[in-house]
């Protein structure tokens, strides 16, 4: 026996208003919360340290705005639909549809995507389509199960020639650089990321093993690193400051542990690191 | 009349009677209303053993330090916790989400839909359902075999899954078998496309042209569509990673690869490669997870609100674009694998652009209901908790769809809140509606009323309670995939959002016992169903509950009218079957609906 | 009951259908039943067509893009003459294929037969000609594990060849009994679409192999 009967009597009697209001009310309520946690920050990225960071903020913050809003008026839409026609006994309107209301919230919701598609292409492009300024800082980062190795290219400016075969990190050459490379004579390779603020820097990231990542939550940026490819990416960090570096692809066993600093330091302080870890050739 | 060759109906099968022994019948029937409920059972028992893998997830996230007795050594190590994420992921994705809302469902009712007596190729669908169910045999087979189960994810990225044990545990003969189970899930799986597809375009009965299909028709027959060229592409990536694999080729392992200090001989393959095949079919998969649902959603929508489905061609259309966009939007797993940054811009594009049918399918739910005379039955608040949770997950994707902003959020708990939100709560909220609609129809007795409302409450408050703080620890960083938060600090400040999520996963899991219990006594001891207890329009309600043999007692019916003519204006009653001739509005002597 | 009155509103308006009169048989709307039985499984077997399509597409996406892959140690193969004879007689069994529908459709039942079984015999020698074509890739010291374009050679060749044998399976059946469901006009078109697709599409393979090295 059905709770509301197909039929023309008024029947208040069915009930039907409570679960209309219960649902409406915890669309609500989810809303509320949601949109209270986003108001008040409450699990907030940290600050950003980079002018394409801040870009970056500024597309999530117009997509928030833009999908907010959409979000309240659908979900309350949603509310005050079952609210309004629960059944109280008056008849269903047969309504097959309306062309011009497709037409029109078709047309606005593709207007709506693409631009925000279009307006985040900035900061995208400023990432990834122009290359890194010139003078930039280039640093090698290497990944393997679970740890990042960064190797500099010392006084010469120049990288030494790996060789897969050479790998022995017991014998203190976990990247294998060839010793027959005067290049690689005077490399610095450290566990943890030292650079210059306000200096554009280059990163070529390479992996040994499997598929690792690079991500730095203050950079608002993260690379894949791939075996097989030396991947290009690059940024200016703008504040000086320690930050945490961390690997975002299942890269086996260890990857919940595989992490790293970055460590933004003046140029003084720059210059002093890579004199201490000078080899001399 | 008896005489007539039956329209609409492969001639082989217009026999009567039925197969005699309890064997031939309920097992190795190739009867589709019983596949469909083999396959239902299926994902009734891994969506089980998912959940299950899920809890002991949570609960290691929330409590990482916690004995757990029954774990050896008492502290799950990280390999436990990858395993079970691997295999929560496999099981959940092919063997809930794939086969629930399209093999079960769609087996059971399409054939019923458009006056067919049975799918077009009954033997070929009584092998994909044993190829089904052996592929998920055999996945679960990895959890007891050397090494244990795969650590590589669902998504199983090689080098991590092209290597063998020397890449870490379980993957050695666990990730073997988790590659030979989905070899054979696809082939399953294509075979019942073919099935389902052949079934809707010759099988319909006279007068169902297609745009009187019901919007649950073309849903399960795009999905076919999507089904058939995407998991043959999952099983030529599937052939390639067990041939790096056994054989020594290398399709996805690059030369110069040391492995824990030992080098490779490889010849130079892609990592890429694997991803773009697997994305080529993951997105596509996860349309096919949805597209049933939202077909059910609008045709539960209409029922309940005594409405015809608002702008029907407008959603036919949606489902169509759906479908094609959902081939040509991959790249957007990848913004950051190393992809053309410019590739990524395309995606990205495309990808926004079917938030365009989606978000217009949303308005079609919302309109269905204005102006609707809408009813609360538990099929129905399933159905309203969908469009919910669609509403909300397809949202978040907006951010995820751009590589500016998925460069931050990429492979954080906020990926993890969107999908699930979407498959795990959205389609599952289509499963949920289409049990409780359908179970009169399928078993001959209702579903008791009170116990399926509060599952719904329950599970309607508790998915958002364990889904929306997720965002909130993926933009604040949290990393997917992470055993524990011992790794980065920044992590710690998470574990109370952790907690949090862990406790209402522990209380809306344990709400799904109403729904089981609900659905195990009502099999037996439930009020009986009459033919038409919704008083709904579609072929289904035009025959007994259960059908007969061959759905229609010898007579497949005829159509005359659309599928959601509900509340004509002059019509005696408020609904007007399919089935029922011009002329014929007055009810019959017995009115569907009432107790006989 | 209930079941009754479900018959009841169907048999009504079954025989309302026959009032109705133009709506059922023939045309475009729906009785698609009436295109006659066995036509299910022409749309069965090309939708099958189109899966087996899409696999091999992804296979030779994914040569496109080893191929094409920067510092790509891409080695060209010599590829066995073998393979061109093996090409002339998949195309001259689709040739003796059609000619026995042909005899079929005309009531020449022995040669239909004949013709059929000379298909069967040129398709089994198609694959024990490519059987040689592994050998002599084999004997050149070209083996799966070679190199990237040897494992493609030998991927496309066996997923074509198991695809071929069912093609075998088939005619051979059709040679010993016919299908109790189909006639033997429908039937021979079924096993018909399937083997010229694996001929055209062991052309596309080939040119794949032939002009990419």
């Amino acid at each position: 026996m059905m709770c509301c009967q197909p039929s023309r009597t008024r029947n208040r009697a069915c009930g039907s208003a409570l679960p209309a209001l219960l649902l409406a009310f915890f669309l609500v309520l989810v809303v509320a919360t949601t949109v209270l946690i986003f108001a008040l920050h409450l699990y907030p990225a940290p600050p950003p340290i980079s002018h394409d960071a801040v870009l970056v903020d500024r597309q999530y913050d117009l997509t928030l705005y833009a999908t907010g809003v959409a979000f309240l008026v659908a979900q309350l839409g949603l509310a005050y639909t079952v609210v309004r026609f629960c059944d109280r006994g008056q008849n269903a309107r047969f309504i097959g549809g309306n062309v011009v209301l497709e037409i029109l919230w078709t047309s606005l919701t593709l207007l709506v995507f693409v631009s925000l598609g279009v307006l985040g292409q900035r900061a995208w492009a400023d990432m990834r389509f122009t290359p890194p300024a010139s003078g930039a800082l280039q640093v090698e980062v290497t990944t393997y199960q679970f740890v990042y190795a960064f190797r500099y290219p010392g006084a010469d400016g120049k990288f030494g020639r790996l060789n897969p075969n050479l790998v022995n990190a017991p014998a203190g050459n976990p990247l294998g650089i060839d010793p027959n490379d005067p290049a690689g004579g005077d490399d610095i390779v450290v566990p943890e990321l030292t650079i210059p603020v306000n200096r554009p820097v280059e990163l070529l990231l390479r992996s040994q093993d499997v598929v690792h990542n690079f991500f730095v939550r203050e950079l608002r940026f993260q690379q894949d690193a791939v075996p097989g490819m030396v991947i290009p990416v690059h940024f200016t960090a703008d504040e000086i400051g320690t930050y945490e570096i961390v690997c975002t692809q299942l890269c086996g066993l260890g990857h919940s542990k595989m992490h790293s600093l970055l460590h933004v330091v003046s140029q003084s302080e720059f210059e002093a690191f890579l004199g201490r870890r000078a080899i001399s050739p | 009349m008896s005489s007539e060759p039956h329209r609409g109906s492969p001639t082989v099968y217009a026999r009567a009677g039925e197969p005699e022994g309890i064997f031939r019948h309920y097992i190795f029937s190739t009867n589709h209303k019983i596949i469909g409920l083999q396959y239902f059972f299926l994902s009734l028992a891994a969506v089980t053993i998912g959940m299950t893998l899920a809890v002991l997830m949570r609960f290691h996230l929330a409590w990482p330090a916690a004995h757990l007795p029954f774990l050896t050594g008492g502290i799950m190590t990280p390999e436990q916790y990858l395993a079970l994420v691997t295999m929560h992921g496999t099981i959940m994705v092919f063997f809930v989400l794939t086969t629930a809302p399209q093999s079960a469902f769609g087996n059971y009712l399409l054939p019923l839909q458009i006056g067919a007596t049975d799918m077009a190729f009954p033997r070929l669908n009584m092998l994909s359902f044993w190829l089904t169910l052996a592929a998920f045999l055999l996945v679960l087979s990895a959890f007891v075999v050397p090494g244990g189960a795969p650590i590589s994810g669902w998504t199983a990225y090689p080098p991590l899954s092209g290597m063998g044990e020397i890449t870490g545990p379980g993957e050695g003969v666990g990730q073997s078998l988790w590659i030979a189970s989905i070899l054979i899930f696809c082939v399953g799986s294509l075979l019942g496309s073919i099935n389902f597809i052949s079934t809707v375009i010759d099988l319909r009965a006279t007068g169902m042209t297609l745009t009187r299909l019901p919007l649950t028709v073309w849903a399960w027959f795009v999905t076919a569509i999507l089904s058939l060229l995407a998991f043959a592409v999952l099983f030529a990536a599937g052939i390639l990673l067990l041939l790096d694999r056994v054989a020594g080729t290398s399709f996805f392992l690059p030369s110069g690869l040391v492995v824990s200090g030992e080098l490779q001989t490889r010849a130079g393959g892609s990592p890429l490669l694997w991803q773009h095949l697997f994305w080529f079919f993951g997105h596509p998969e996860v349309y096919i997870a949805i597209l049933p649902g939202m077909g059910v959603v609008s045709h539960i929508l209409a029922n309940f609100s005594r409405k015809p489905v608002f702008g029907y061609r407008a959603m036919v259309f949606a489902l169509c674009t759906i479908g094609l966009l959902g081939f040509l939007i991959w790249g957007h797993h990848m913004f950051v694998s190393g992809m053309s940054p410019y590739a990524s811009l395309t995606f990205s594009l495309l990808t926004l652009s079917i938030g365009v049918p989606s978000a217009v399918k949303t308005f079609n739910w919302l309109g269905t209901l204005w102006g609707g005379k809408v009813q609360f039955q538990t099929p129905m608040l399933f159905a309203l908790g969908f469009v919910s949770f669609f509403i909300t997950g397809g949202l978040s994707g907006i951010f995820l769809a751009q590589p500016a902003l998925d460069t931050t959020l990429h492979a954080t708990y906020y990926v993890v809140a969107h999908f699930h939100i979407v498959m795990g709560v959205a389609a599952i909220f289509g499963i949920f509606a289409a049990t409780y609609y359908w179970f009169p129809k399928m078993f001959g007795r209702q579903m008791n009323k009170a116990l399926g409302q509060i599952h719904f409450w329950l599970t309607f408050a508790g998915a958002y309670a364990i889904f929306m703080p997720m965002h909130f620890v993926g933009i604040a960083g949290g990393i997917r995939r992470y055993a524990d938060s011992t790794g980065a600090h920044y992590l710690v400040a998470l574990q109370p959002l952790q907690r949090f999520m862990t406790i209402a996963a522990i209380l809306t899991v344990s709400a799904q016992l109403l729904f089981f219990y609900n659905f195990v006594w009502s099999m037996r001891k439930g009020e009986r169903a009459s033919a038409n207890p919704w008083s709904a329009t579609s072929l289904e309600w035009a025959t007994a509950s259960p059908p007969p043999s061959d759905n229609f007692a010898g007579l497949p019916p005829t159509v005359y009218r659309a599928p959601y003519e509900y509340s004509v204006p002059g019509a005696a009653q408020d609904f007007l079957p399919q089935h029922l001739p011009p002329g014929h509005a007055r009810p019959s002597r017995q009115e569907p609906g009432h107790a006989g | 009951m209930l079941a009754s009155a479900a018959v009841e509103s169907i048999q009504t308006s079954a025989g309302a259908n026959k009032g109705a009169g133009g709506r059922s048989g023939g045309g475009g709307e729906g009785s698609h039943g009436a295109r006659g039985p066995g036509r299910v499984h022409i749309t069965g077997m090309l939708i099958a067509l189109g899966g087996i399509l899409m696999f091999f597409s992804a296979l030779i996406s994914a040569w496109v893009v080893r191929r094409e892959l920067p510092d790509a140690d891409w080695q060209p193969l010599a590829l066995p003459h073998i393979l061109w004879l093996n090409t002339l007689v998949l195309a001259l069994s689709g040739v003796t294929l059609a000619y026995s529908r042909r005899c079929l459709a005309a009531g020449r039942e022995a040669d239909y037969r004949y013709w059929w079984g000379i298909t069967t015999i040129l398709g089994a020698g198609f694959l024990a000609g490519q059987l040689v074509a592994w050998r002599r890739m084999s004997a050149a010291g070209l083996l799966l594990a070679t190199s990237p374009s040897s494992s493609f050679f030998y991927v496309f060749t066996a997923a074509h060849a198991l695809h071929v044998l069912g093609g075998i399976a088939a005619l051979l059946a059709m040679a010993f009994r016919s299908p109790r469901q189909l006639t033997p006009p429908v039937a021979t078109q079924v096993v018909a679409l399937y083997w010229h697709f694996l001929a055209a599409l062991w052309f596309l393979i080939f040119a794949v192999l032939w002009l990419g090295g």
